[in-house]
């Protein structure tokens, strides 16, 4: 018999007014787990956390929480273990952070909605995972984005949820705040054992925090899988049409695309030597050719999406007489040599002879 | 060492001050608006043609001793009328909150989006015909036509709503289905032909005067049944203040509680208008003042402070219709918008510079 996960779908369709957007979704996630869903704007990823949360109906197919249909559950049974963070502002009128907060004690409060002691130290305690005890009492709409959503991370919180659902957590945050919110959410999960499910943007957050990945594209769910099945070069690139630029696998990051035409000017570089000066030529709109660099070499990984053209070596080899012949024959046709490697040894011996070949035309430029 | 951390257990943290000073300055306001409600009412019932001295009203109102010419004044005519412009006052309030509650909007108010216009063109409309035919329109059926007329002008309110997101959108459609019906009643009224017309043109423009005891015991049963509702959806109201989608994930049903919503503000303000005409500016500016004294807009506090706080504005404003330029009495919604108004001019601004 196949496993029983916490939290499934089967066959789930998703979509807006009856129109279905995506089909046959299929989820399984276990408790303190995190989901994530990425894929391109306008892709539905939304539209697939709002079904789960049923804020809008399913098109067809079947919700489970924990083995039940979530369509048999009641409104309050629901609210008591699953709790959302939206995209959508709010901007609630003189309410405190922590009254924010204490609107997840909703579900566990009486008819009038009176908070008890327990409810109170509930509400302190949630303000205090997301570092955030000191804005209990500052207007909700005084503090900052990051805050805010830490605020809402809270309120989410102390609904003491099994599943918590968050659409773009991160959207309007800078870097720090962004790291801080995921650290709090990572934490959490580790430490109480709740499942997530959430969509991201950022690419490089995703890959270091989810352990599943949905990509989310088309009629269907273009792939699933875990981190290390998702962030390759292809499927990234197939994900978002990158037909301009390119994912960087081994980088986990997204790059422009190499600048075309005529090599200008040739690089010869090495052990990450070069990637700073790659970098530079690509802004400046100058197209080069680099070399001669084994393919395990860090300036290679880099080098194959920012080059026009790269000249290699197998990994673990000395350079060997073609690669040094092609490269010298390239240097010919370039105006310019750059060499921003300084250490030669058993491996790159060649590439010093290139250095004098170039210094020995004229070729060699300095860096600047 | 960082033993400032181990310390704090020990003595009161900032944030359990600060909710200790926040219940104090609950607690104070309702103490001081029910004493400020009392000084009204004595003050109220004392002014007017006939001077009493407070002794003397005391011993009419306890015991309906006295002179009986002024036992009468202030058992058939005053009084009445103070407790009209008490629970009328209340009423429009917690109407004008539910309204805001339902667009998320703080310049919402049923005056303001043509729900009192609208329940005042059928309250008119009825009248006419009865008094055409010889009947004097009854309670029941004042408050009837006007609930009818009030849900007339909210069905197109929701229909903008659907379209509109601005809140000033929303606001300007409000004052031009007022002018409409405005417009409409006017006409209605010019070409009606009976002498008690008088009496209609006088009440389209606002007034708590000639409240009977029959009326202020069907609008009691109306309003105080209503409020009481209100106070029972304290909870959900507030989860909704979050927004529409976080208080269904709280398990709220949003459809039956937003048609609750509308039913009750709608019940409320018609009450209103069918006893006392249009009164204006009281639903937006008593619920924003009332959120400033009290410094929440937790509905459980809300709601009886908005109750509290309309009674004593319109009390105060009809004190003023009353007396400023006796005997000729001024319409109680010239009153309320003089004082109403500059809060809403107040909010719109504040609102702007916060977003």
């Amino acid at each position: 018999m196949a496993k029983e996960f916490f939290f499934y779908t089967e066959e789930m369709t998703v979509g807006y007014d009856g129109k279905p957007l995506i089909r046959d979704i299929r989820m399984e996630l276990d408790r303190g787990e995190i989901l994530t869903l990425i894929g391109p704007n306008g892709a539905g990823k939304s539209t697939i956390l709002k079904s789960i949360t049923r804020q809008l109906g399913l098109l067809g197919g079947c919700v489970y929480l924990d083995g039940q249909p979530m369509r048999q559950m009641s409104g309050k049974e629901i609210a008591r273990r699953q709790a959302v963070v939206l995209t959508e502002r709010i901007r609630p009128e003189l309410m405190t952070c922590e009254d924010v907060v204490a609107t997840g004690r909703y579900p566990y409060t009486g008819t009038l909605g009176i908070l008890g002691a327990e409810d109170r130290a509930k509400v302190r305690a949630a303000l205090e995972t997301v570092h955030a005890a000191g804005l209990a009492q500052r207007d909700f709409n005084a503090v900052s984005d990051g805050q805010r959503q830490r605020i809402l991370l809270a309120r989410a919180i102390c609904q003491e949820p099994e599943l918590i659902v968050l659409d773009e957590p991160t959207s309007f945050l800078d870097v720090r705040h962004k790291l801080e919110f995921l650290e709090i959410l990572k934490q959490m999960v580790r430490e109480q054992k709740v499942a997530v499910i959430l969509s991201l943007h950022e690419l490089d957050l995703a890959q270091k925090i989810s352990d599943q990945l949905l990509c989310v594209k088309g009629d269907r769910i273009a792939r699933h899988g875990t981190p290390e099945e998702i962030f390759t070069s292809e499927t990234i690139c197939a994900l978002y049409d990158l037909a301009e630029g390119s994912y960087n696998a081994a980088f986990g990051c997204v790059e422009l695309p190499p600048v075309k035409g005529t090599p200008e000017v040739f690089v010869i570089a090495g052990n990450g030597s070069g990637i700073p000066l790659y970098r530079r030529l690509q802004r400046e709109g100058i197209p080069f050719i680099t070399g001669i660099l084994q393919e395990n070499d860090v300036d290679c990984l880099a080098a194959r999406d920012l080059a026009a053209e790269v000249i290699t070596e197998r990994a673990f080899e000395p350079i060997g007489e073609e690669a040094y012949a092609l490269a010298l024959s390239k240097i010919r046709q370039c105006r310019r040599v750059l060499c921003p490697l300084q250490t030669f040894g058993t491996m790159n011996r060649r590439n010093e002879e290139l250095l004098r070949e170039a210094q020995r035309a004229g070729l060699l430029t300095s860096d600047e | 060492m960082p033993q400032t951390s181990q310390n704090t257990p020990l003595s009161q943290t900032p944030a359990e001050s600060a909710s200790g000073g926040r219940s104090l300055r609950c607690g104070l306001s309702f103490v001081l608006l029910s004493v400020l409600l009392a000084f009204l009412f004595v003050w109220n019932v004392n002014s007017g043609s006939v001077d009493l001295s407070v002794r003397e009203i005391a011993e009419i109102l306890l015991w309906r001793r006295g002179d009986e010419t002024a036992v009468n004044i202030i058992w058939q005519i005053r009084l009445p009328r103070i407790l009209a412009a008490m629970i009328l006052g209340g009423a429009l309030s917690v109407s004008g909150f539910l309204l805001q509650t339902f667009f998320h909007n703080p310049i919402a108010g049923p005056f303001v989006l043509g729900i009192s216009s609208g329940a005042k063109l059928v309250v008119a409309l009825s009248m006419i015909f009865l008094l055409g035919r010889g009947i004097t329109a009854s309670s029941a059926v004042m408050v009837l036509s006007a609930f009818f007329g009030s849900m007339i002008s909210m069905g197109f309110v929701l229909a903008v709503s659907r379209k509109v997101r601005q809140m000033s959108m929303l606001v300007i459609c409000g004052v031009m289905i007022s002018y409409i019906c405005s417009a409409v009643t006017d006409f209605v009224v010019t070409f009606a032909d009976d002498s008690n017309i008088v009496n209609l043109h006088n009440w389209s423009l606002g007034s708590f005067s000639g409240t009977t005891w029959g009326n202020v015991a069907v609008m009691s049963v109306i309003v105080f049944s209503a409020a009481l509702l209100v106070f029972l959806l304290s909870k959900p109201i507030g989860a909704y203040q979050l927004g529409e989608d976080y208080a269904r994930n709280l398990g709220v049903n949003v459809r039956l509680f937003r048609v609750g919503l509308i039913l009750l503000s709608s019940v409320l303000s018609a009450c209103v208008t069918a006893f006392a005409g249009p009164v204006s500016f009281v639903g937006i500016a008593v619920p924003h003042l009332a959120r400033n004294i009290w410094k929440t807009s937790k509905p459980i506090l809300i709601v009886p402070a908005c109750f509290l706080g309309g009674a004593v504005f319109c009390l105060f404003c009809d004190l003023i219709a009353r007396t400023v330029f006796a005997p000729t009495e001024l319409s109680i919604s010239s009153v309320t918008a003089v004082f109403g108004a500059p809060v809403v001019i107040l909010i719109m601004i504040r609102r702007r510079r916060a977003m």
